[in-house]
């Protein structure tokens, strides 16, 4: 199946009635082949995009493109998509393979083809022997892969999953967004994903676009992501990160000298003029110190500790507000009330843009 | 859409083409002419014929329309063209034929300017038959198609076909007779329009007099019905709750058999309660002779009037206020009250602060309820009401008394009409407001706390007593079937039963056996029309986004609120001139029984709807499917049990209803109701009681067979339990 296309939104607007907009002038192109990602919190608008693309929304403004085609006013069943639904929506009155089958019965092509396709896709997910099953005589994952066999049957050019493993226990969780990642690879179709989870999205993602208030916050590869942030925003939901003040002073047109207190550390400026500033700092790329090393960037006290098993969280108490802190849990670890010092590095650590405004 | 474009105009030429277009006197039966003559006659000839033949030009649309469309269907043009042709050739045709209908009159051209437009017409317009009504009907179709294909409905052409033939269907058969009885009401008695005469009727003393407070006779009938809905809302709320709370809280053995009494009035037709009263207080009835030979006191007539129709409209409503009570006490939320006994409250507490207020919402619907159906029962006012006038038994009388003041009657019925609606929106606002109970998807584990002992006690000395009666009343109006002459001879005998259904010498000869089989065909025609119609209009409603859905929604459960004896006054009304001449015919109680039935069935369908996830239609789009797939494929399997229950429920209805039908009937179209009340109104109990046994018996047995071939379908799909009407996937 090389039939992979490119999807593509060109100032695209959503409107609910009046006043209510849903996905403000958004545009973005997802490569054919790739697997990309719609993040963000619930009421960002990820979700309607994803409508959008199936067909099931219209856009109230600009066009949507897949493989180069206008397919802006064109309903689902003539757009060369299949979707896999958060509920999974399997038809509860049919069998496992009935419905496996049903694009095919309704594209009215022959029967024995059609159970052939259907029988081939249940067993490209591990659900042979399961045909004559109905959907509630499944555990939830075997539902899952139904509906991901069902959508799979037409072989369609762009494949949507709508938040797919919501429903799934954290174990569980992990074992199928490999096994959509193995699949999209296998494949080579292009999939648009729809989730709240940014370890999901980090994990499977070729491309993350992250969606805030309607608009697009940020996309990237998941290495950008994570190691420059746009904005706040970003860096809250795509990872932890601590956010404090800093001061910025321009080195050459790369390079800026940053003040955190009395240290002092060199990372990109991203543009931003010299003067206040906010930084962005991952709470794993923080090295926990003891109370007098010299190493030592900014003193604080423990305020918390939580064991996790192969981590702690810290949260520290320093001048400069609570800094949250992850750190392995080898060795001797300090406990609440220990006073310590923290070190961190050009790793883990990004100038917010956009940040003068904020407070 | 070029697939529903080239059928319907292929329909609509086959129509135009074959189907005797007028009405004619025999009904619908076969030609009586010999050959194919009758394709040319003014009486039986379809389209073609009558203008080709009779050089009724005006009909010359049927033919061209079709054509045109047919056309434009096989012609290799690109789509927006074939749908903007679909549109104009649909709309044209319909907007012609429609205009046609109503310019030419009983006489001619209705309006003077026509005449000067065309010249003299010699000719006048006939009821429409089956060729008048089919080719307008797939003129419709065609127009939907144009309209999908224009991008409407999202492209579908079925989902435009739905909509528009709903649309058509509401326009004709609920809004325009209402819309043509509010009209009366502004005319005078000489048929003139007069904004006074509607004030003057108003005004009227017999309506709005409050003399019977001041010691008169007798108040309005506007206070009288009022009165009586609001006593009759209040106790059988009061009753359904107490039946209620046992049933779901009270740890009785009683819940099944209690269960099958909310069945009784459902299969009865409502006055049968008032002819069991009769029969026990009435003049001849047990109780006032026992009274008067055992303690020599005359209880005289006291049952004719507002205790009887009271009496009996508590009979005959609690059961209703019972089936709606139970779900709202069976949806409550164990978890809250639980929650409630853990913060220290004692049983009393948690019902009176916890239980009574989340039931609040329930008993306001329970109420308006009762109120509604009070204001709308025709057959016990009219049994047992003597003096004691009501809006429904008044509007009768107007219209077949010897007044017959249609004016009067539209007045009335406009009166009825706004205090069924104002009910009507009263409940419609309270069941909006968001529902404190929850049915969500959630398993809520709690146990339901029994009824504090206090109370229960007080609902089992309200319920078992009142149960006792409903079924000892039911027996006592039954047995009178059965007896000689009620009150003076109990022998039993069968001579009623005989009179009314007797086969004599292969004959038929029973003086019932005509309104039997009459209603039972009509019955059997409209409740497959009904069930279909409800659960098509519910799909739309609840799937389909389109322009204008809101507003005709709305229409649809309209006539929910209307009483049966303003459709009735408002169909007599309306489908008594060409072209739509229905009066008389069975097909004018078919209408009836649809449109009447049919919002009972469209919200049955959209709760049925709404516990299907539409992620499931959305699965069947993204699937490739088409809106007629979703709706056959999806949603018809999955609301089967709905359709069933409609069915039944659809042809039940039409079996027992008489306020609307009672201004429908002729000798002809007698039905079974009409004839029960027109014996009882002649004092023969006996035979009116033996033709209600044998109708009770009938749909006794229609329930049963539903409910075997329902429980059969679960059991013949697999072992398992019955799935559960929801994607496969939130099971929790």
């Amino acid at each position: 199946m090389s039939r992979a296309a490119e999807v593509r939104f060109e100032r695209v607007w959503k409107r609910f009635g009046a006043g209510n907009v849903a996905v403000r002038d958004v545009s973005f192109t997802v490569p054919a082949g790739t697997l990309c990602t719609l993040l963000g919190p619930s009421g960002c608008g990820k979700t309607t995009t994803l409508r959008m693309i199936a067909g099931l929304e219209y856009p109230s403004e600009g066009r949507v493109l897949i493989g180069g085609r206008d397919v802006s006013a064109l309903p689902p069943a003539e757009r060369d998509v299949s979707m896999v639904f958060q509920s999974y929506a399997l038809f509860p009155h049919m069998t496992v393979l009935e419905n496996v089958c049903y694009g095919l019965t309704v594209s009215r092509r022959p029967k024995r083809e059609a159970m052939g396709a259907g029988r081939a896709a249940l067993e490209s997910v591990g659900l042979a022997g399961f045909e004559a099953r109905l959907p509630s005589e499944l555990s939830g994952g075997q539902q899952q892969r139904v509906a991901v066999a069902r959508a799979l049957v037409l072989e369609p050019s762009v494949l949507l999953f709508d938040e797919p493993l919501s429903n799934l226990d954290a174990r569980l969780r992990r074992k199928m967004r490999e096994e959509i990642r193995d699949l999209q690879q296998r494949l080579g179709v292009t999939v648009v994903y729809v989730t709240h989870d940014q370890a999901e999205a980090l994990a499977i993602s070729d491309k993350i676009i992250v969606m805030n208030q309607a608009v697009i916050a940020q996309e990237g590869t998941p290495r950008e992501l994570y190691a420059s942030p746009a904005s706040a925003f970003v860096a809250g939901f795509v990872g932890e990160a601590n956010r404090i003040p800093a001061r910025l002073r321009r080195l050459d047109d790369v390079d800026a000298e940053v003040s955190i207190g009395e240290a002092r550390l060199v990372l990109p400026h991203r543009g931003l003029p010299d003067g206040p500033a906010e930084l962005a700092l991952r709470p794993e790329a923080i090295a926990l110190l003891g109370p007098a090393d010299p190493a030592a960037m900014l003193e604080g006290a423990v305020s918390k500790a939580a064991y996790l098993g192969g981590v702690i969280e810290y949260t520290v108490a320093t001048p400069l507000g609570e800094i949250f802190v992850v750190s392995s849990s080898a060795g001797s670890a300090p406990g609440a009330g220990d006073a310590v010092g923290l070190s961190f590095g050009r790793h883990g650590a990004a100038l917010l843009p956009g940040s003068r405004e904020a407070p | 859409m070029r697939a529903a474009g080239l059928w319907s105009s292929l329909v609509a030429l086959a129509a135009a083409l074959l189907l005797p277009w007028y009405l004619t006197q025999d009904g619908i039966a076969a030609a009586p002419l010999a050959g194919l003559a009758w394709l040319a006659d003014p009486d039986f000839g379809p389209a073609a014929g009558q203008v080709l033949a009779q050089g009724r030009w005006w009909l010359l649309p049927a033919l061209l329309a079709p054509a045109a469309g047919l056309l434009a269907a096989l012609l290799p043009i690109p789509r927006p063209a074939r749908a903007a042709l679909f549109l104009l050739t649909g709309g044209l045709g319909l907007g012609l034929l429609i205009a046609q209908g109503y310019a030419i009159g009983v006489q001619g051209w209705s309006t003077p300017w026509l005449e000067g437009l065309f010249g003299p017409m010699e000719d006048r317009q006939f009821g429409v038959g089956w060729g008048g009504a089919l080719v307008p009907a797939a003129l419709a179709v065609l127009l939907a198609a144009g309209l999908a294909g224009r991008g409407a409905f999202r492209g579908d052409a079925f989902t435009a076909t739905v909509a528009v033939c709903i649309a058509l269907a509401i326009a004709v058969f609920t809004a325009m007779p209402l819309v043509l009885l509010l009209g009366d009401a502004f005319r005078d008695a000489g048929g003139a329009l007069a904004a006074g005469a509607l004030f003057g009727r108003l005004a009227d003393d017999r309506l709005w007099s409050l003399g019977c407070l001041a010691g008169a006779p007798r108040c309005g009938v506007v206070w009288n019905t009022a009165l009586l809905g609001v006593l009759v809302g209040a106790g059988t709320t009061a009753l359904g709750l107490a039946f209620a709370l046992l049933v779901v809280r009270g740890r009785l053995r009683l819940g099944r058999p209690l269960r099958w009494l909310t069945v009784l009035p459902i299969v009865t037709p409502p006055f049968i309660l008032g002819l069991g009263l009769i029969l026990i207080f009435g003049r001849s009835g047990i109780v006032s002779l026992a009274a008067s030979s055992l303690f020599g006191v005359e209880l005289g007539r006291w049952i004719y009037g507002l205790p009887g129709v009271l009496l009996a409209q508590l009979f005959a409503f609690t059961p209703i206020a019972f089936l709606v009570l139970i779900g709202v006490v069976e949806g409550l939320s164990p978890t809250l009250e639980e929650a409630s006994s853990t913060l220290r409250a004692t049983p009393r507490d948690t019902f009176r602060t916890v239980t009574l207020p989340l039931l609040r919402p329930g008993l306001a619907n329970a109420f308006l309820l009762g109120f509604v159906e009070s204001m709308a029962d025709f057959g016990n006012p009219i049994v047992l009401g003597g003096q004691f006038g009501v809006l429904a038994t008044e509007i009768f009388f107007a219209v077949v008394g010897a007044q017959a003041d249609a004016g009067r009657a539209a007045t009335l019925s406009l009166v009825l009409l706004a205090l069924a609606l104002g009910a009507f929106f009263l409940q419609r606002r309270l069941t909006a407001r968001k529902s404190y109970v929850s049915i969500g998807g959630k398993g809520d584990a709690g146990l339901a706390p029994p009824l504090p002992a206090g109370v229960r006690r007080l609902c089992l000395a309200v319920a078992l007593p009142w149960a006792g009666l409903t079924v000892a009343l039911y027996l006592l109006a039954l047995s009178g079937g059965f007896v000689e002459i009620w009150g003076r001879d109990y022998t039993p005998t069968l001579r009623h039963m005989i009179k009314a259904f007797e086969i004599s010498g292969g004959q038929l000869t029973g003086l019932a056996w005509n309104s039997v089989i009459t209603t039972v065909t009509l019955a059997a025609i409209s409740a497959p029309i009904t069930a279909a119609l409800g659960i098509v209009s519910a799909w739309l409603f609840s799937r389909a986004r389109f322009a204008g859905r809101g507003a005709l929604e709305f229409a649809t459960m309209l006539t929910f609120a209307v009483p049966g004896t303003v459709i009735g006054v408002a169909y007599l009304r309306a489908f008594n001139l060409p072209p739509l001449e229905l009066a008389g015919t069975g097909a004018i109680i078919v209408a009836c029984f649809v449109f009447r039935n049919l919002p009972v069935g469209l919200r049955s369908g959209m709760a049925a709807m709404a516990q299907i996830d539409p992620s499931l239609d959305e699965a069947s789009h993204t699937l490739g499917g088409g809106g007629a797939d979703a709706f056959r494929r999806v949603v018809l399997p999955l609301l089967r049990p709905a359709i069933m229950a409609g069915l039944v429920y659809a042809f039940v209805r039409a079996m027992t209803t008489i306020s609307a039908v009672i201004f429908l009937v002729t000798a002809d179209t007698e039905l079974a109701t009409v004839f029960i009340v027109n014996r009882v109104i002649n004092g023969d109990y006996g035979l009116a009681i033996a033709v209600a046994v044998v109708l009770i018996a009938l749909m006794v047995v229609m329930l049963g067979l539903a409910q075997l071939l329902v429980g059969r379908r679960r059991i013949g799909r697999r072992a398992a339990v019955a799935p559960p009407i929801q994607p496969g996937g939130t099971v929790a």
